[in-house]
């Protein structure tokens, strides 16, 4: 089954509601545009190894949301120090490294379906504009269940694919897989009418 | 349900389109699974993800591709792995791939506009136009975004991004030759097609 990068523990972090959370992410992330000074960036990464602990993170676990940057880090870091200076490339590369890291706290510490049902929560003004929110929570639904099943259908069309010798050829992979994700989709989309959804 | 579902009828999702918008975010995650790899200085991946994007606007039409390009990154915001290196989560939108994950939604509409012009069999050569396009959207989002991110100057994050020039130009031939392969054996995967056909039912 399809599981998010959620660590189940029971600190404050985890406590929080998720909408609480995604809106302190947000403010954050705009402050952290202001943040220029070394003393400045320094205060807000310690209060990121704050955040981290406070959550009951483990190490493991805070690097696998950061291990993404490892090669921009070092490209941002080699071309600052070439135009600018040390302090001004430390200082850009930590603050673009607390941003991910302060996401992915947020991340580690709400449950997948307590983000969607958050993300579904800020969608409800856009009713006015015709957006039905029991339909996005259903269409999310249905997506990470197709997940699997594509992934099915991958593995069949790979394995006909081998057994014809064919492992190289892009076509003979995605048309077989493409047109068997069609037949997929549109038979649950007769099933969704069959019960009623156009009604 | 209340009476604001009611007023908003009209512009529902039909129930076969919000199937097939489903299944094609999930095809997006399921392309971007295998041999994700990325190339020394540049973290951004390149795996077949993108692909899935360009398939999606070419079969799906522009709206509909542009939506389910925006229910698969509602996912990956959510923390399922689905991008590419089974990345995920809300980190990558803070990071500098951002601007590349825009880029998706607009490439998809891109692409899915120019296919449904053209017509209930678009050649391949239409297919490859709008692949290409597509292609040229999401670099021109994505690496000014990553440049203005990373501090980095835009002309060396440019320089930095030039390795994926051959990968997408090979994707969007890939697109053409499997949207033209998939329309020939399933004429409803042409927006077009499909459109008229509907109308007639």
């Amino acid at each position: 089954m399809l599981t998010g990068a959620y660590v189940a523990r029971s600190s404050v972090l985890h406590r929080l509601p998720a909408g609480v959370k995604l809106l302190t992410l947000a403010v954050a992330c705009v402050a952290l545009l202001a943040v220029r000074e070394p003393w400045s960036v320094g205060v807000a990464s310690a209060g990121t190894v704050v955040l981290y602990a406070l959550g009951g993170i483990r190490w493991v676990e805070a690097w696998a949301q950061i291990r993404p940057l490892r090669w921009f880090v070092l490209v941002i870091l080699v071309v600052q120090v070439l135009v600018t200076d040390w302090t001004t490339a430390v200082s850009l590369t930590s603050r673009l490294v607390v941003a991910v890291a302060l996401a992915g706290l947020v991340t580690l510490t709400t449950r997948t379906a307590d983000l969607m049902a958050a993300m579904e929560r800020g969608l409800s003004p856009l009713r006015r504009l015709g957006v039905d929110p029991a339909r996005v929570s259903l269409v999310m639904s249905l997506a990470i269940r197709s997940v699997p099943v594509v992934a099915g259908i991958a593995q069949q069309v790979r394995d006909a694919q081998r057994a014809r010798g064919q492992e190289r050829n892009v076509k003979a992979f995605a048309v077989p897989l493409v047109v068997g994700v069609l037949r997929y989709a549109d038979t649950l989309g007769e099933a969704l009418q069959a019960r009623g959804m156009d009604d | 349900m209340t009476n604001d579902s009611a007023a908003a009828r009209p512009r529902r999702l039909p129930a076969a389109d919000l199937a097939r918008v489903a299944v094609f975010a999930a095809l997006i995650a399921v392309l971007g699974l295998p041999g994700s790899f990325s190339l020394f200085g540049n973290s951004v991946p390149i795996t077949l993800q993108t692909l899935g994007v360009l398939l999606t606007g070419a079969i799906l039409g522009a709206w509909r591709a542009a939506l389910t390009v925006l229910l698969f990154l509602a996912l990956v915001a959510a923390g399922l792995p689905l991008l590419a290196g089974g990345r995920g989560g809300l980190g990558v939108f803070a990071g500098p791939s951002v601007g590349y994950l825009v880029g998706f939604v607009l490439a998809a509409f891109v692409v899915g506009w120019i296919v449904e012009r053209g017509g209930v069999r678009p050649g391949a050569h239409w297919v490859l136009t709008a692949g290409l396009l597509g292609s040229a959207v999401i670099l021109l989002i994505g690496i000014p975004v990553q440049s203005l991110v990373t501090g980095v100057p835009l002309g060396t994050t440019i320089k930095l991004s030039l390795v994926f020039l051959p990968g997408d130009a090979i994707k969007s031939v890939a697109a053409a030759v499997v949207v033209t392969g998939v329309q020939r054996a399933y004429p409803d995967a042409a927006p077009a097609a499909r459109r008229a056909r509907l109308a007639i039912r």
